[in-house]
């Protein structure tokens, strides 16, 4: 059990010497000896050899000695599992004693020794002592509960010790009621559904009395049970939350933070009109800021969940930026968290002085400090429009001063700049071209490189300078060649004529000298397309970016809401859900906030957890810093580490699991919601950035799947049109949207000479060549056209959306997508971006697809699927699409596995379309 | 919970490790010693993830302490600091002699059980080691309402001191602007009073009289009636009745015998500063710094600013230091990097001035002198309070101390020849003090 110590070696001498002292009859020495051992115990040598001895000297009526053998046997009692039996009869023995403390610590010893013989011995014993008249011995005995169910649970409900231990929830010392509670909570965690911590209001109000009279680790057991708790309504949950409010005030920030749980939680349920909930955002601040003069570790902790709360409820701290200011002398750890909430609560009202501070900061000594400093500044002049001029003026100072990784930092954060205000400060590129020498991080040249090719066309020398990058080439890291490739090519569309050379040598070194696939394929990609159409090609590389939003590392919403329901523990301070880091079943349940008034969520779906926790596969939860530039150039190389599978492993595990049979689905079934669907291992959605040139290509190409096309439908009936009858239908053949008609003449008469003109329309579509019709039409003959179409047509907003002159069209097909949103960031934060109320839901039913099914359903449509989530057995897809018009979609679709209703939300900053779109998810889902 | 709890010396060895869960693995001891102690580069945050581990340390003079877990756990930090506190109070101050393992086994014992934590105070603790006479009662104070006091404390006099101890945060920028300030306080108490008494602790702060609708119980304090000053926000140590503090702005409890902290408290507005220190630092060549420092005294003429301690940082590669000072004494002490400026006391409106003439060694070192900031410390007697109104049985001794002392953070401009960096920041003596002014105690 205990060997592999550096101390562990004590000689054989003194082990002999020990073993004499303690057989001698001399009470003293006996004493003097077993301190010796249990000396050696502590700092981790193995006295395990004098179990026979020490065991005989337990029997003793010096309180002091008993202890010490007690600690001994709770170390090696495992080790010696069959002499340990002798030592049973003693405890049973001290259970009994006159002497509370020594019947306390009989329980408590006799639950740390993990030997199933004694445990056996242990429940008369327990059970004693669980009703003992002494508090001490009674609130022992109800951790010794908890033990012995971590030994073995099955022994604790035969022998309904779980029910002993509800009832001392109703105990009259507040110190049993809160261990009661902390044991409770604990079995609780690894039964999810045995509903063993019934809390009801009146459990509740006996918490709340025992909260006011417990010791401070008590008040946190009984907080933190509290918190798993739903009010029925809001005047129960007000009613808590005035009786946990004087926490707040406790010395001990544990308490504090475990009762600023229980206010975030229970404030979800309080109307917000309501004055006591301003009176209780109020309160929460003070608190909040003190815990900042705490020791620096305390600091650190109370950092990470004020981060956390910040992003819930930015409105409690709004006004208190100063105090996150960096002191001289806090630790680093705790610098670069108050940075990190600085950004956070930057707004205009406080800008001037948050820069001026930034500015501070980045002339400091420590490097990843500074570096954070200056992506601060980045991310202030993203976040805040007013200040960027005044950003992007002071990291032109922090250019100037040379300092190599102030430079390299700053002309990453400049980039970002670039694609928030586009056309706005690309005055400043001279100077930053003067620094690319200094740049030797991979992803400062990446940024340089995109830069130099984004602004190819205002850069005179753009060719030489990425030529000079293409010399080394092949030493370059991944990011830096893939952002190279691309550069030239962009350089090659916008200068085709001097650069040809250039961009044929980077394609040969990218396809040929490369085995790097991403690398290769792009290579490859850009290579046909730039042969077979130049045109495609410009409007590939080329396409206009969406604009990057403001908060690029918020934690995605459903995860913070788990994170605020762990607040004050470990999970808030890794900005982890438990099941990351806790292995086995305990703490995977996931909890969530309870919803607001009115809307009575349950708070725990019963499903959660029923897999007996196999591997479920945890949310993603978005990098909160670093990866920011890989996403913003498309280049996720990097997929976020921070946790177990992300989404787009889940994906390929999928076909994996495919291709090697239904055997698997079973075993994972649980963590993926739906067992996986007999689809064709073929790639599903598309996850990482740096495929989506592929894939545009591939949408354009010919999907494998086919784009859904509606069957035709008569458009004009011959009776209003003279006799002649169209029928149509709109499609998407090889990526070109065509209109595909039959045309049928139902009078008398030869009919020639068709031609169609297009009113305006609101998606710009309009013909790309004459209708074609070449010979006449005969009476009752049929002729099928097919009209390929573009959408550079002039945009005029119709009602209805679709209407195209002569009947409903259906949009979805539509999708131009020459790229779709391509990094959960950017779709989260468009997410965010879009006001509320324009978002939709809409309910598709009887549709029996499962989600990955589905998914690849869509993107056949050219929806594109951004991420996965699987929470509480529903999947959850985000999509997102453009329409040709420029207006960008976004789209949640939540699946539960055997329930054939969808429930889709679609956000939008045209809410007027959000109908059309639901309609096509329900006819492409459909067919 | 806790799943284990280990502690080591500044050399990495164990000193004591206790396993509370069997999920922790003897090797987690070594884990922590390799990645953390002995880490190549230093450990940037204080919860790390060592294999599916999760480590929260801390260290307190030379004593690293680390507590292990494999669950979503809490208030972790919060038991370490407690043992580090009933460790000091037991054996008089943290040093690796007192980790010794007799007494701590006992101890850590007590204060955690299966990784909860059970019991923290101090005295109930000593009670649990020593074991003398009290055996039988032990169990019930514990675990009653009143677990930091025993029954029966009998004192020949009845005393109570009352330390305020404050100190001014002030931050300014290069250009002598203040960025913000902030006083935060700490009452620190001694009782030595007999049975159960029940104290009560008023402050005239704005709180109390906007919720009182007058400020009529601050005449007892005698003066300054009027001023009051705004606490942000006060946290309280946990014999303080919370619910009725929310409810009626009263800090009534039953204190616990001997040493403890009563309250600490925040206050960011109105601060003035007792002092203005300016100092004058100018870079002569490489070799050569002059510095100048002013302090003047800024408070009411009632008050006495005692054993004023100024330390001013110097360079790394400092070779010696001149110094001339009006006032006091001054020496460099190599050791700390500083020059300890020391007066013993300085009236209102005084100012003394120390002007040092330090020489470098030059260095090829690249690294600029981070330039932190000065701090200052000093004491003022303020307000002794002989109270014998009170209705103690036996005579009373309420003796008021307030002693500040100042940390004061200020970067610095990093430029070199005539910078002129302006820094000051003082205690509030006067102003802040005076929110304690009333006193109450009752006994039971």
């Amino acid at each position: 059990m205990m060997n592999d110590s550096l101390f562990s070696l004590v000689c054989a001498g003194e082990i002999f010497e020990l073993k004499a002292e303690l057989n001698s009859d001399k009470k003293e020495k006996k004493k003097e000896a077993v301190k010796k051992v249990i000396a050696s115990m502590t700092v981790g040598k193995d006295v395990s050899a004098l179990f026979p001895d020490v065991v005989n000297c337990m029997q003793t009526d010096n309180l002091e000695l008993k202890k010490l053998v007690y600690l001994y046997l709770m170390n090696y009692a495992k080790s010696q599992p069959d002499m340990a039996i002798m030592a049973v009869n003693t405890f049973v023995k001290d259970c009994e004693d006159p002497n509370p403390l020594i019947r306390a610590l009989a329980v408590r010893t006799m639950g740390c020794i993990r030997v199933d013989k004694i445990t056996e011995y242990l429940c008369e014993p327990l059970r004693k002592c669980l009703k003992d008249e002494d508090p001490y011995v009674r609130k022992t005995a109800a951790v010794c509960v908890a033990k012995l169910h971590d030994i073995n649970a099955q022994l604790v409900e035969d022998q309904g010790f779980l029910d002993t231990l509800k009832d001392l929830i109703s105990d009259s010392n507040p110190m049993v009621v809160a261990n009661a509670v902390a044991a409770l909570s604990e079995i609780a965690e690894s039964h999810p559904n045995s509903n063993l911590l019934d809390l009801n209001p009146q459990t509740i109000n006996k918490l709340l009395t025992a909260l006011n009279e417990c010791t401070e680790w008590g008040q946190i057991f009984i907080l933190d049970c509290l918190a798993n708790y739903t009010p029925r309504d809001d005047r129960e949950s007000q009613s808590i939350c005035e009786r946990v409010t004087p926490r707040l005030s406790h010395a001990n920030s544990a308490v504090v933070l475990s009762a600023v749980k229980v206010l975030m939680k229970f404030m979800e349920m309080l109307p917000k009109d309501l004055d006591y909930y301003g009176t209780l955002l109020k309160k929460l601040a003070p608190p909040l800021v003190t815990l900042l003069s705490a020791e620096p570790e305390l600091q650190y902790v109370a950092l990470r969940n004020i981060n956390l709360i910040v992003q819930r409820r930015p409105e409690i701290l709004k006004h208190e930026m100063k105090v996150f200011f960096v002191k001289y002398n806090d630790p680093i750890y705790v610098k670069l968290e108050k940075l990190d909430i600085m950004i956070r609560l930057a707004s205009q009202a406080n800008i001037a002085q948050v820069l001026a501070e930034l500015k501070e900061y980045a002339t400091e000594v420590d490097v990843d400090f500074v570096r954070k400093a200056v992506r601060a500044i980045g991310r202030c002049a993203i976040k805040v429009e007013q200040s960027a001029e005044r950003c992007v003026s002071t990291l032109l100072d922090l250019i100037q001063t040379k300092v190599n990784y102030v430079v390299q930092e700053a002309i990453v954060v400049i980039k970002d700049i670039f694609r928030k205000y586009p056309n706005k400060y690309e005055s400043v590129i001279a100077t930053l071209c003067e620094n690319l020498d200094s740049l030797d991080e991979p992803e400062a040249r990446a940024a340089m490189i995109w830069i130099v090719g984004e602004y190819a066309e205002r850069i005179d020398n753009a060719d030489e300078l990425l030529e000079s990058f293409l010399e080394g080439f092949h030493d370059e890291s991944t990011q830096v060649q893939l952002q190279l490739l691309t550069a030239i090519v962009k350089l090659f569309l916008k200068k085709p004529t001097e650069t040809q050379e250039l961009v044929q040598q980077v394609l040969s070194l990218a396809t040929q000298d490369s085995d790097n696939p991403d690398l290769r394929d792009r290579g490859y990609i850009y290579w046909r397309l730039l042969s077979t159409d130049p045109v495609a090609a410009k409007e590939v590389v080329l396409a206009e970016k969406p604009l990057i939003s403001e908060e690029t590392d918020l934690i995605e919403p459903t995860l913070l809401e788990e994170l605020i329901c762990h607040i004050g523990t470990l999970a808030s301070v890794y900005h982890k859900p438990p099941s990351a880091f806790v292995e086995g079943s305990r703490g995977v349940q996931h909890k969530r906030l309870p919803g607001s008034a009115g809307s009575g969520e349950s708070v725990e779906s019963p499903d959660t957890g029923s897999a007996a926790g196999v591997s479920e596969a945890p949310p993603a939860v978005i990098p909160s810093q670093g990866d920011l530039l890989g996403d913003l150039l498309n280049l996720d190389l990097t997929p976020p580490t921070t946790t177990g599978p992300p989404p787009p492993s889940s994906g390929m595990q999928m076909g994996a699991m495919d291709l090697l049979g239904g055997g698997l689905d079973s075993l994972m079934g649980a963590g993926f919601g739906a067992p996986p669907a007999a689809m064709p291992a073929s790639f599903t959605a598309p996850v990482s950035g740096g495929l989506d040139d592929l894939f545009d290509l591939g949408g354009g190409v010919g999907m494998p799947m086919g784009a859904y096309s509606p069957p035709k439908t008569v458009w004009l009936p011959a009776m209003k049109a003279k006799g002649l009858e169209i029928s149509g239908t709109f499609a998407r053949r090889a990526g070109v949207i065509q209109m595909e008609m039959t045309l049928t003449n139902k009078a008398m008469s030869v009919m020639t000479d068709f031609a169609i003109q297009f009113n305006r329309n609101s998606f710009g579509l309009a013909p790309a060549g004459p209708l074609q019709v070449l010979t006449p039409l005969s009476p009752n003959q049929s002729i099928e056209v097919t009209l390929p179409l573009n959408t550079v047509g002039p945009v005029m907003k119709m009602e209805p959306l679709n209407n195209l002159q002569v009947t409903d069209v259906h949009i979805y097909l539509y999708h131009k997508s020459h790229y779709y949103l391509h990094s959960r960031q950017v779709f989260l934060a468009t997410w965010k971006d879009i006001p509320n109320d324009n978002e939709s839901q809409f309910q598709i039913k009887d549709c029996h697809l499962n989600s990955d099914a589905a998914s690849n359903k869509l993107q056949g449509s050219n929806i594109f699927t951004i991420a996965k989530r699987t929470v509480e057995g529903q999947d959850m897809l985000y999509q997102s699409m453009k329409l040709t018009n420029g207006i960008w979609v976004l789209a949640e679709l939540r699946v539960q596995a055997g329930n054939p209703n969808y429930t889709i939300s679609l956000k939008c900053r045209a809410p007027e379309v959000s109908q059309c779109v639901f309609q096509s998810y329900e006819a492409v889902l459909k067919n | 919970m806790i799943g284990g709890l280990f502690i080591y010396n500044h050399k990495g060895e164990v000193l004591i490790s206790r396993v509370y869960r069997d999920d922790i693995g003897r090797n987690a001891v070594d884990a922590f010693r390799v990645n953390i102690i002995h880490a190549r580069q230093q450990v940037r945050s204080p919860v790390t993830n060592i294999a599916h581990t999760s480590f929260f340390h801390a260290k307190r003079s030379n004593i690293w302490l680390a507590a292990a877990t494999k669950q979503n756990v809490i208030m972790v930090f919060e038991s370490l600091y407690k043992m580090c506190d009933v460790m000091a109070a037991y054996f008089g101050k943290i040093s690796e002699d007192c980790w010794t393992p007799k007494e701590n086994t006992v101890l850590t014992g007590n204060i955690l059980d299966f990784g909860y934590p059970q019991n923290s105070e101090t005295g109930a603790l000593k009670t649990f080691i020593t074991q003398q006479g009290v055996k039988s009662q032990i169990t019930s104070q514990v675990t009653g309402q009143i677990g930091w006091r025993r029954e029966g404390i009998k004192y020949r006099r009845n005393e109570l001191f009352l330390d305020v101890l404050e100190s001014v945060n002030l931050l300014m920028s290069p250009q002598g602007q203040v960025l913000s300030t902030n006083v935060s306080g700490r009452v620190v108490m001694k009782s030595y009073l007999s049975g159960m008494p029940e104290c009560k602790f008023g402050m005239n702060d704005k709180i109390v009289i906007e919720k009182q609708g007058k400020g009529g119980r601050s005449e007892d304090g005698g003066k300054s009636s009027k001023q009051s000053i705004a606490i942000d926000d006060c946290t309280f140590h946990h014999c303080v009745r919370l619910s009725k503090f929310d409810s009626e702005r009263s800090i009534s409890f039953i204190p616990p015998d001997g040493e403890y902290e009563l309250m600490r408290y925040r206050t960011t507005k109105d601060i003035i500063l007792p002092f203005r220190v300016i100092p004058l630092v100018r870079e002569v060549g490489r070799t050569k710094l002059e510095v100048k420092v002013v302090i003047k005294s800024n408070f009411k003429s009632s008050l006495l600013a005692q054993k004023i301690e100024v330390h001013i940082p110097t360079p790394l590669n400092t070779s010696g230091v001149q110094l001339i000072c009006m006032k006091g004494k001054a020496k460099y002490k190599a050791s700390e990097n500083a020059i300890i400026w020391k007066i013993k006391r300085m009236a209102e409106m005084e100012e003394s001035q120390i002007s040092a003439e330090i020489k470098l060694l030059p260095t090829n070192d690249k690294k600029k002198w981070t330039r932190p900031p000065l701090s200052m410390n000093f004491e003022v007697r303020y307000l002794k309070v002989f109270e014998s109104k009170l209705n103690y049985s036996d005579h009373d001794v309420i003796k008021w101390f307030v002693t500040s002392d100042e940390v004061e953070s200020t970067r610095c401009a990093a430029d070199a020849a005539g910078a002129d960096e302006k820094k000051e920041g003082c205690p509030v003596t006067s102003s802040s003090s005076s929110s304690l002014l009333l006193f109450l105690l009752s006994a039971l």
